[in-house]
């Protein structure tokens, strides 16, 4: 089934926030962020901007009537400033005028005074002065400091990957507008249409009840979305409820970039050992993850990364520490992944350190350490049905990695300028929000009399095709064509109580609590049909819209049975609710079963560096992916090939600097470079392997959101084997992203060059 | 009063010649189907079709609406996505629903509009320019293999256009609504150019001043070029080359003397910004923007270039390397205007090559760009001209290094002398687009890759 969206989109008649039909009377508003990363607010002169025509009104914390606090995890982020700015970015003011012109211009005019407060971007710097936004956490397994006498080498190193901007095409955004007895209606283009409403209803102090969050779609958000949507539409609607006037808040660009967060830059040292036949005994690391001003999602991101700190491996003995340092930069947040690819980073370079001190090919390492069943992760749940080596193994033979590896030595034998390289990589994510009560979902399902069928659940659609994927759900439930089911927009008052649409899990929760109202409706529906055929319910079966008898079609099609339901007073809506069962975890002692399931795959990349400029391409990217039983190739395709993209945009192109004043250097399209069509692989061919989906995931089709960017970090080591073939023993120093600028200076090393 | 035809509408408007034409068509014309993507020209989302009139024949191409002044559109047909029609899915938009292209949609409109483009163009198809066509347009969701297939799919049930009626044969082919045959005929009943009262803004392609200040513009108001003869088109004249300052990237790359003089032409282009931004930017804009990497100066500064200056007190003419000044600064006085820039157009014996890396490879400014020439007699360098960007306050023409080379056999030794010298002659500084050492060691490398693209047999292995 194509995207429900598709003729929508390609038509441009899909609905966005900024589309919305304004309403008579809307206001527009801009954000004044702070100017200085850290600060103290001496004063604000507001005047000439107030006095500006057209200026409706500008709001600080003062106007806020309930808590001014937006923290979702740990209560420590302001919505508006409040005596001292710990970012620059971070919103002070916001500015309501007629429209959004005049709001920049009065934005213009605000005088700001502050007293200046040392200011960290450096997380090194954090760790080493203890400025931590909550306590570490260690996950461990065996006993690594005993292994290593055991090992027949054993190497430490560091490794570092850099923040990531989503980048998501439609800015952040919310539009609200007061309706009667103090009730606030708010669009928002939000992840977590619950999370919006409940963090609203905290700083207006009001009842949830009063709020109602709607969702169209997404134009694009990749967790960005998630935590980061609520500042805006919690500020949309304190101008709104103050004014009674409905507000609009869309972020240009530049105030998009600058003032949210972005995927957490880490820096950990590692120490690997492993034994003479290349079996991982022991793994070490320390994390630093650089959470910045304030905890935002940190906490289950870096809870994250300490799940996948041994990848696909299973290594007997473990220590994994993670920090969470404060720096005074935009909180960073939720990004595809969620801390996982920065776990993955390095394990893949203490690897590759290890290979290159042994002389060997990373994969050899990799191969002989890929789980099995019954394995134990580092956090207690036991590995079960890891696909890990049927995908590394199909991937081997499927597109002939000896074959390659001896094209390759042969092309760079014959090739001065132009060197290529490749690497394997596998993945393994596990699916589950790691926080177990996140992991409940709710679906309400409304047959209308003449048989159509409105679709309502948490699940926010952007551009991933979970809408699709729950009208597919919804259809076989019901055995009816999908056209006749419409997805409705999603909406806190139809569903409530909803997880934010993140962690790879949307289709499967919403899909479970979809099929529980489908189950619901198809009893009642049995029972409906049984009384008019005289019949037994249990002998009733509805097969593509047509009522079955004991094996056998009836006349009655479903537009009559529906009708005939209705006349004989059958509920035709009912209400779905999904929660993972088996999933626990216990923090205490770091142990237990999160996870619904794993996904597994494996990547053979290979890349093209002309070694004269500096410049590469990534020639191929091929998979075997553990889709399980993909009930959408088509979808699931678009998953794993923008994954792909965007997770080697995460270590080649994508650069977030910062300088020391805090200031983020590439605050724009015209310095932020992702991706385009010229820079994305040439070819990412992929195969599914051929292996039964677990019961938890939704019709058996594992989720495919996250695990894909992982085959990114691939990108990086076939980069840097195509660089070693034009400087034999050059070692990299895992700095991410490798940028052309790093490449050529790695391969024209200044001292060197001298000598 | 500003008159054009948006889609099937004819618009006529008194708001601010300034207003980005995007603010026009989704805030005043309620047509959301474009979208806000940057506002910078670096996403493609707001893309749309601009159609003009040139010497009586209608010809179309892809623009970024964000960057272009509202005044622009005057006597011009827009397209945005819904001017495609809502009948049924042009082959275009059923391409991208046919391979799945589409994920979150919100650059949808603007690559379905840019395919578009693409089918009306005049260039021969081939897979290489049908993909390039797209490489003004960002997507976050595909990694773009799906929009590949899609592309690739064109290829295929486009068949060869005719090439005098192609607008005739997309309507008949579905690729266009049929009022598309009446906008030659509705365009010509626009007679009056747009005359703007006061003094503005003056505007070019606008390409560079509405990324900097579009709000300043807007209240500042814009005026234009009015397409005085001596700034438009590309005029030879023996070895002499003068094109107009309002001559836009596009008509420079397109232009068979110059493709002829200059055989790789095409894809130095491609490494110019993007498919719309070539359509709008022009080469006076390139050079008043004074940029040190803007990529035109570089690539004239290595031939002998003037440029071409009217003002109040008549016409001069001065070398290019002396019309940059300092950071920012031009040898431009109050009241004149680039109207031209003249060079000598390479001879059989002279060797030109432009090289220019940056972060991303297409629409993305220069680390360090650089254009070389050289004219060769018996082996014997009679004359060379080396420019750089990004290494200099200024768009530098290295006139040591280029004075060195002179008289010099070309050999490993002689680059190696120039090399330093070239060296000496930068003063490159850490910013965003690289460290200074990396543009020291990028310079180096980029005059290495001239003689190795250039004299492949003098360039020898490290």
């Amino acid at each position: 089934m194509k995207h429900l969206d598709s003729i929508a989109h390609v038509t441009g008649r899909s609905r966005y926030l900024d589309d919305i039909p304004e309403q008579k009377g809307t206001l527009h508003a801009v954000v004044f962020g702070s100017p200085v990363a850290h600060g103290r607010i001496t004063g604000a002169d507001l005047t000439e901007a107030a006095r500006l025509p057209g200026v409706v009104a500008i709001f600080s914390a003062a106007d806020i009537p309930g808590e001014n606090q937006i923290g979702g995890i740990i209560p420590d982020e302001p919505l508006l400033a409040d005596g001292t700015v710990h970012f620059r970015g971070q919103p002070v003011f916001v500015i309501v005028a007629e429209n959004d012109f005049t709001a920049r211009q009065a934005r213009s005019l605000i005088r700001f005074d502050y007293e200046p407060l040392p200011i960290c971007t450096d997380v090194q710097e954090a760790f080493e002065k203890q400025s931590f936004l909550f306590p570490p956490r260690t996950f461990q397994l065996g006993d690594v400091d005993a292994c290593w006498p055991d090992c027949a080498v054993v190497v430490e190193g560091e490794a570092a990957t850099g923040a990531q901007e989503h980048l998501y095409l439609e800015t952040q955004g919310a539009y609200a507008v007061p309706l009667e007895n103090g009730a606030m209606k708010i669009y928002s283009s939000t992840q977590g249409p619950t999370l919006t409403q409940r963090i609203a209803g905290r700083v207006l102090d009001l009842p949830m009840h009063q709020i109602e969050v709607e969702v169209g779609r997404l134009g694009g958000a990749f967790g960005g979305k998630e935590d980061q949507a609520t500042a805006w539409a919690c500020l949309a609607t304190l101008a709104a409820w103050r004014l009674q006037r409905p507000v609009k808040l869309v972020l240009q660009r530049h105030d998009d970039i600058y003032m949210t967060g972005k995927r957490h830059p880490y820096r950990s040292h590692f120490k690997i050992g492993l034994s003479k036949d290349l079996r991982i005994l022991g793994y070490e690391v320390t994390f630093l993850q650089d959470g910045g001003a304030a905890a935002d999602l940190s906490p289950a991101i870096l809870e994250r990364t300490l799940f996948h700190t041994t990848n696909a491996y299973f290594i007997p003995h473990v220590k994994a520490t993670a920090y969470s340092c404060r720096t005074n930069v935009a909180p960073y947040t939720a990004f595809r992944g969620f801390g996982g690819p920065q776990a993955l980073f390095v394990i893949e370079a203490a690897i590759a350190k290890a290979a290159f001190e042994l002389g060997i090919p990373a994969w050899q390492i990799q191969e002989k350490n890929l789980l099995a069943e019954g394995d134990a992760f580092p956090y207690g749940q036991l590995a079960e049905k890891p696909h890990a080596r049927a995908c590394w193994d199909t991937v081997k033979t499927a597109y002939a990695l000896p074959l390659r590896e001896k094209e390759i030595a042969e092309f760079n034998r014959q090739s001065t300028w132009l060197k290529k390289g490749l690497a394997m990589m596998p993945i393994c994510f596990g699916i589950s929000f790691t926080k177990t009560p996140m992991n409940q979902a709710g679906a309400l399902v409304h047959i209308y009399q003449d048989g159509s069928i409105g679709l309502n659940t948490g699940a926010v659609e952007m551009g991933q095709g979970v809408h699709t994927k729950l009208v597919q759900v919804a259809a076989k439930a019901l055995s009816v064509a999908p056209h006749r089911i419409k997805m409705e927009p999603t909406d806190t008052n139809r569903v409530a109580n909803t997880s934010p649409t993140a962690a790879s899990s949307g289709a499967d929760l919403n899909g479970k609590a979809v099929q529980h109202a489908c189950a619901q409706l198809r009893q009642r529906l049995h029972e409906a049909a049984g009384k008019l055929l005289q019949a037994d319910p249990d002998a009733i079966d509805i097969r593509e819209e047509q009522v079955w008898l004991s094996g056998k079609p009836t006349d009655l099609r479903w537009a009559q049975l529906i009708a005939e339901a209705f006349l004989q007073r059958v509920n035709l809506s009912a209400q779905g609710y999904y929660a993972t069962p088996h999933i626990h975890f216990d923090k205490s002692i770091e142990k237990g079963s999160p996870f619904a399931y794993h996904v597994y795959g494996a990547a053979l990349i290979t890349a093209t560096v002309d070694v004269l400029r500096g410049r590469y391409e990534l020639d191929s990217v091929e998979i075997v992916h553990d889709f399980g039983n993909s009930m959408n190739p088509a979808l699931d395709q678009g998953q794993l090939e923008g994954g792909v993209a965007q997770g080697i945009g995460w270590l080649t192109l994508e650069e977030v600097r910062y300088n020391a004043e805090g200031r983020l250097l590439a605050d724009s399209l015209s310095t932020y470079k992702v991706p385009d069509m010229g820079s994305a692989p040439k070819r990412i061919d992929y195969q599914m392997l051929q292996a039964e989906g677990p019961p938890l995931a939704i019709l058996g089709s594992k989720a495919t959101g996250e695990p894909p960017f992982l085959y990114g970090i691939g990108a990086y080591h076939a980069l840097v084997n195509a660089m070693q073939a034009f400087r034999p023993g050059l070692q990299l120093d895992f700095e991410a992203p490798l940028t052309p600028e790093r490449v050529l200076m790695a391969l024209y090393p200044p001292e060197k060059e001298q000598s | 009063m500003i008159e054009f035809w948006l889609n099937d509408q004819h618009i006529r408007t008194a708001l601010p010649a300034g207003l980005p034409l995007l603010d026009f068509i989704r805030y005043e014309s309620g047509q959301t189907g474009a979208k806000v993507g940057c506002r910078e020209g670096d996403c493609g989302a707001c893309l749309v079709l601009e159609g003009r009139l040139t010497a009586g024949a209608l010809h179309y191409h892809s623009i970024v609406s964000c960057l272009t002044p509202l005044a622009k559109a005057h006597g011009r047909h827009l397209v945005t996505i819904e001017g495609l029609g809502a009948a049924a899915p042009t082959p275009v938009q059923k391409a991208l629903v046919d391979h799945s292209a589409i994920q979150c949609g919100f650059c949808t409109p603007g690559i379905a509009m840019a395919l578009t483009a693409l089918c009306l163009s005049d260039e021969d198809l081939t897979e290489d320019r049908a993909l390039a066509a797209l490489d003004g347009n960002l997507c976050r969701c595909t990694g773009y293999q799906s929009l590949k297939r899609a592309v690739r799919e064109l290829l295929l049930i486009l068949p060869i256009r005719p090439e005098d009626r192609p607008i005739s044969w997309l309507i008949a082919h579905g690729f266009l609504p049929a009022y598309f045959s009446e906008m030659t005929e509705r365009l010509t009943r626009i007679a009056a150019p747009f005359i703007s009262e006061k003094e503005k803004t003056l505007v070019a392609g606008g390409t560079d001043l509405y990324v900097q200040r579009p709000d300043a513009l807007l209240q500042s108001g814009v005026t234009f070029f009015q397409n005085a003869p001596e700034r438009t088109g590309i005029r030879i004249e023996e070895s002499r080359c003068t094109i107009g300052s309002e001559v836009t990237s596009t008509a420079i790359l397109q232009h068979p003397a110059l493709r002829a003089h200059f055989p790789r032409l095409e894809a130095y282009g491609r490494l110019i910004a993007s498919t719309p931004i070539r359509n709008m930017g022009t080469l006076g804009g390139n050079l008043a923007n004074a940029s040190p990497i803007a990529d035109w100066a570089i690539f004239f500064l290595a031939l002998d270039s003037t440029v071409v200056l009217t003002g109040p007190a008549g016409e001069r003419e001065l070398p290019l390397p002396h019309f940059f000044q300092g950071y920012k600064k031009l040898d431009l006085q109050p009241g004149e205007l680039i109207a031209a820039l003249r060079f000598e157009l390479p001879g059989p014996d002279t060797f030109f090559h432009f090289e220019k890396v940056s972060k991303r490879k297409h629409l993305d400014i220069a680390s360090v760009n650089s254009a070389l020439s050289i004219r060769l007699e018996e082996g014997i360098i009679a004359q060379a001209r080396l420019s750089a960007g990004g290494v200099s306050p200024v768009p530098l023409y290295l006139e040591k290094t280029s004075h060195f080379l002179q008289g010099k056999l070309l050999n490993a030794a002689t680059l190696q002398q120039a090399q330093a010298l070239a060296q000496e002659e930068i003063s490159p500084i850490s910013d965003i687009r690289g460290s200074e050492t990396y543009k020291r060691l990028l310079l180096r490398q980029l005059f290495t890759a001239h003689i190795h693209e250039l004299f492949p047999e003098v360039h020898e292995a490290p």
